[in-house]
């Protein structure tokens, strides 16, 4: 076994992750700063965010509209300190991010532009054409290739957190190359591992997303926080689930039926313009524009496909010029992906699982209950996201929140003493763990992909985008049984050289856990709010259910739920208005 | 029956091989599945240890490069109906050490792109208060294209002279630093061209240019050498003819 | 586990590969680009040539008979029909070449590569009507 030490350690090389990583390099100079992440960091999943980032920036705009914005659209379960912390301090992270060279579109004076998004009163999201993750993620990971500072270990695995005397000190991983089981001893550890769509059979999220840090910390016995809350993205494309962005909306491109009507008008959510009204139409936000997918889905008034229903997004009228300087990669992924020239052609869309507004329970400040232990990034729940984000609000979060965690990591750390040597038992025990149970296992009857098709399967039926007390209460007797046939996996693969096999394995395990967290939150939530819809129970119940969920893992590996109220400042619960 | 396809992969193992040979594998055909679905196939249903990178499947993660029928080709976006009958050929990239079966070691590119300084760097960093840098859609048109690589390394699969030079940059590394040569708001194209005019950097470079023609992102490496090669001799000849220089 | 003798837990061989001499054989593009390569050997022949011409026309009117006598035997002549053809060859090839290693920005948009290209075919076109020109008019 390999033995490293460091004082603040990232875990994950996404855009929070290394945001994270650059805050400590920064403002703590003297401390050892390593990111660990299981694929090289510009492979991390913010690559594939397409839209934009919000930030108030421009005149006629303001930081509360801001604010209220991403409350009303979290259907109030925002903690409004968090959500006021975010919006004040987002512009200056993007200019930050400006100043360290990510190719912002502009204005034709040189300042930055922004475009629409969904959900949002104002025009606020800057954009870097429709690449802004991809662009986003290789300024911050060029960026950090010049900090000194900054040790990575990449195409590391970790499996474990070590935590001692109730302090978190360091983590177990195995480096994928040469199967090296490595201990590396921390004074903070930060998880910036992204979400969990992978849970899900049908979603954009790529296939690292398996919510590896939420279920590292739910094992180490910290709470996830608000996990019943999935978001659909409404347009992705059937079959790949190839997320087709909602800048292609705030661009213009409108939503039709079989029938070529723009249907949302029938949901409550604005009457049709020629040209994008904010907040209102195909600019609602992405829980509403979802579930009235599944209502015309009902009416039959969506369009048979191969790989399920779908609807059509017609952004044609825009005309080449504008779907090339502003959707470029709209058109290239319809055009590589589905075979459809958007110029040309309306683009088949429906529904798909895009985000997870839950995650790890922190403060505002990143920190989770247990000392040491922070989180950002999708991973996290601050929860500034509520019931349902806005697009264009999850990249600013990685930035604010990164940068949060990173700083308050590296003060945590830098007042401590150094890891307990006890932590190194407990490495040599995961060692043996994963030998026994995986590495030298002979024998077992279960595939990997068998186990993972039928909890895919699960989750869709119970958890999707209507949910009823029944078939979760189904589902989660059905979780369980999986959990005990994962016991008897089958591996065929006993190599200690990059065995993507014995890590396959391992990222089952870790969702079948969080399945479980979302079911057992979904419910237990008998209420409708945002993106949990209880078709048995229709209406939000703010007397009851103002309060975010707090899944802890009981002793029989089952979920246990507590709530939390919500932190509410300046603005109480109202009605969300869209369109009118 | 439904129709099949085969698929020749390359498997390595290194406790076990001295070198690395075809296995054959007999998967479902279908006309909207790639190359790296058909992986997948085997990976969950036919041979659990067959070891590969991927994550998005859309194109812009840059892990599954792969050499397909020969060519260095993103196996999200070769459709196995581009290959048919078969079998189809799928290998480790060019010119990279095998780890294992279809996964290659690209440590060495990491060094070489922390070589060239990928990161803005000027004398006056404004602080974050003063509000972005102002940079015209025309400026950022200059160096936009060379902004899009997702480092896949198709381009060094393509390259001849990475396989015969080992030391050679390479053309995704040298692109991008001709990416932030050309951004307005950095100022340090002297020390990269400092770093770049040896037999390793830009004058290894012989523009054999299959680095332009298989990069998925149209990024044209080729392009972006050859330009950094004339401001590089254009530099050398103004120090020859003006050696006490105006700089 | 290990069935090799130079393996090692955790300390496993990466597979090298080595590039066979005949790499350039492999793929259309390599051996076009050889060849490319090979045409600099004919550019610098016709130099020499051109040198030799020089030579003989400073030594005066009959050694300048005696080198275009001998330019016209037959094996003269086939070396340089296929020197001209390697030359043809390379001007083309560099000239379709040069917009990649030049973005020619007329009022910050860029020229499109076939004018760039195109420019160069008839500078060259140009340059050699003067030439014929010079020597039909004389």
């Amino acid at each position: 076994m390999d033995v490293f030490a460091c004082d603040v350690l990232v875990v994950g090389g996404g855009g929070a992750g290394l945001r994270a990583a650059i805050a400590v390099a920064e403002t703590f100079p003297s401390l050892a700063v390593t990111v660990i992440s299981k694929v090289y960091p510009m492979r991390s999943h913010t690559v594939s965010a397409e839209g934009g980032a919000a930030a108030v920036i421009k005149p006629g705009d303001s930081l509360d509209e801001h604010a209220y914005d991403t409350i009303s659209g979290g259907d109030w379960l925002c903690d409004q300190d968090a959500v006021e912390a975010f919006v004040r301090e987002a512009p200056a992270e993007m200019v930050q991010l400006e100043h360290w060279g990510c190719p912002w579109n502009r204005e034709p004076d040189g300042h930055v532009a922004v475009r629409p998004f969904g959900g949002m009163k104002a025009q606020r999201t800057w954009f870097a054409a429709d690449k802004t993750g991809f662009h986003l993620l290789h300024t911050l990971f060029q960026t950090s290739l010049k900090y000194e500072g900054i040790r990575r270990h990449d195409e590391c695995f970790v499996t474990k957190l070590l935590v001692d005397d109730s302090r978190c000190q360091g983590v177990v991983a195995i480096e994928l190359a040469t199967g090296q089981i490595q201990a590396i001893t921390a004074k903070a550890v930060i998880l910036c591992t992204g979400g969990c769509g992978k849970v899900f059979p049908f979603t954009t999220n790529a296939a690292i997303k398996n919510g590896d840090g939420m279920s590292l910390a739910y094992r180490a016995g910290v709470a996830l926080k608000d996990m019943e809350f999935v978001q659909y993205h409404p347009t992705g494309l059937p079959f790949t689930g190839i997320l087709i962005t909602e800048a292609a909306r705030a661009e213009g491109g409108w939503l039709l039926n079989k029938d070529g009507y723009r249907y949302l008008q029938d949901y409550d959510l604005g009457t049709p313009e020629l040209k994008p009204v904010l907040k209102s139409m195909e600019l609602g936000p992405r829980d509403r524009l979802s579930q009235a997918f599944m209502k015309e889905q009902e009416k039959e008034r969506t369009i048979k496909g191969p790989y399920g229903d779908y609807v059509h997004l017609d952004v044609r009228h825009l005309g080449e010029q504008v779907i090339n300087t502003k959707i470029p990669f709209v058109r290239e992924l319809c055009l590589k992906y589905a075979h459809v020239d958007p110029v040309k052609e309306m683009i088949p869309v429906r529904p798909v699982v895009h985000y997870m507004m839950g995650g790890i329970h922190t403060d505002i400040h990143g920190a989770t209950p247990l000392p040491g232990l922070y989180a950002a990034g999708e991973a996290a729940c601050v929860s500034i996201n509520g019931a349902n984000r806005l697009g264009s609000n999850s990249l600013t979060e990685c930035l604010v929140f990164g940068a949060r965690a990173g700083k308050a990591a590296a003060a945590f750390a830098s007042g401590q003493s150094e890891p307990n040597p006890a932590v190194l038992a407990q490495a040599h025990d995961e060692q043996r763990r994963l030998e026994q149970q995986f590495l030298f296992k002979a024998g077992g009857t279960e595939r990997i992909a068998t186990l993972r098709q039928a909890m895919q399967e699960i989750m869709e039926q119970s958890a999707g985008i209507y949910r009823d007390a029944s078939t979760l209460q189904q589902a989660e007797g059905k979780l369980q049984q999986l959990q005990e046939r994962f016991a008897d996996v089958a591996l065929e693969d006993h190599s200690y050289t990059f065995n993507t096999e014995l890590t396959a394995a391992l990222e089952l395990s870790y969702m079948l856990d969080l399945a479980q967290a979302i079911v057992g939150s979904a419910l237990q939530r008998r209420e409708s709010r945002g993106s949990h819809q209880r078709t048995d129970h229709p209406g939000r119940d703010d007397r009851q259910y103002l309060a975010h969920s707090l899944a802890r893992r009981s002793g029989d590996g089952s979920p246990r739920i507590d709530y939390l109220p919500v932190k509410v400042t300046r603005w109480p619960p109202g009605e969300r208005i869209y369109g009118r | 029956m439904p129709p099949t396809i085969a698929l020749d992969v390359i498997r390595y193992r290194p406790e076990r091989n001295e070198e690395p040979s075809f296995q054959t594998y007999e998967v479902p055909f279908r006309d909207d599945w790639v190359v790296l679905d058909a992986l997948n196939y085997i990976k969950d249903w036919l041979d659990g240890s067959l070891s590969f990178r991927w994550s998005c499947r859309m194109g812009v993660c840059g892990s599954c490069g792969m050499m397909v029928n020969g060519q260095p080709k993103l196996t999200c976006a070769a459709y196995l109906s581009d290959h048919q009958p078969g079998p189809i050929r799928v290998e480790p990239l060019n010119y990279f050490p095998i780890v294992r079966d279809l996964v290659v070691d690209i440590t060495e590119f990491l060094r070489k792109l922390t070589k060239v300084k990928p990161w803005i760097i000027r004398d006056q960093v404004w602080p974050v208060e003063e509000g972005e840098y102002r940079q015209t859609p025309a400026q950022l048109d200059t160096y936009r294209q060379f902004s899009q690589c997702i480092n896949c390394m198709l381009c060094y699969a393509a390259c001849p002279i990475v396989g015969l030079e080992p030391e050679f940059v390479g053309p995704a590394a040298i692109a991008l630093a001709q990416r932030y040569n050309l951004d307005s708001r950095d100022e340090a194209a002297k020390q990269r061209l400092k770093i770049l005019s040896d037999h390793a950097g830009i004058w290894g470079c012989t523009f054999v240019g299959e680095c332009t023609q298989v990069c998925p992102k149209h990024v044209d490496p080729a392009g972006a050498i050859q330009q950094f090669k004339l401001t590089g001799a254009l530099d050398a000849l103004k120090s020859l003819l003006l050696p006490w220089g105006t700089r | 586990m290990s069935d090799l003798s130079h393996h090692t837990r955790y300390h496993p061989r990466w597979y090298r590969r080595r590039m066979s001499v005949w790499w350039w054989l492999k793929n259309r593009a390599y051996s076009k680009f050889v060849l490319r390569e090979l045409t600099s050997v004919f550019v610098a022949l016709f130099a020499i040539l051109f040198l030799w011409q020089l030579r003989a026309l400073a030594h005066g009117p009959d050694a300048y008979a005696q080198f275009t006598a001998r330019l016209k035997a037959p094996l003269f002549l086939t070396i340089d029909t296929v020197a001209f053809l390697f030359v043809l060859f390379h001007t083309i090839t560099w000239f379709n070449l040069t917009p990649t290693a030049m973005v020619v920005r007329v009022r910050g948009k860029r020229v499109p590569d076939k004018i760039v290209a195109g420019s160069n075919y008839i500078v060259w076109v140009l340059l050699s009507g003067i030439v014929a020109w010079i020597l039909t008019r004389g």
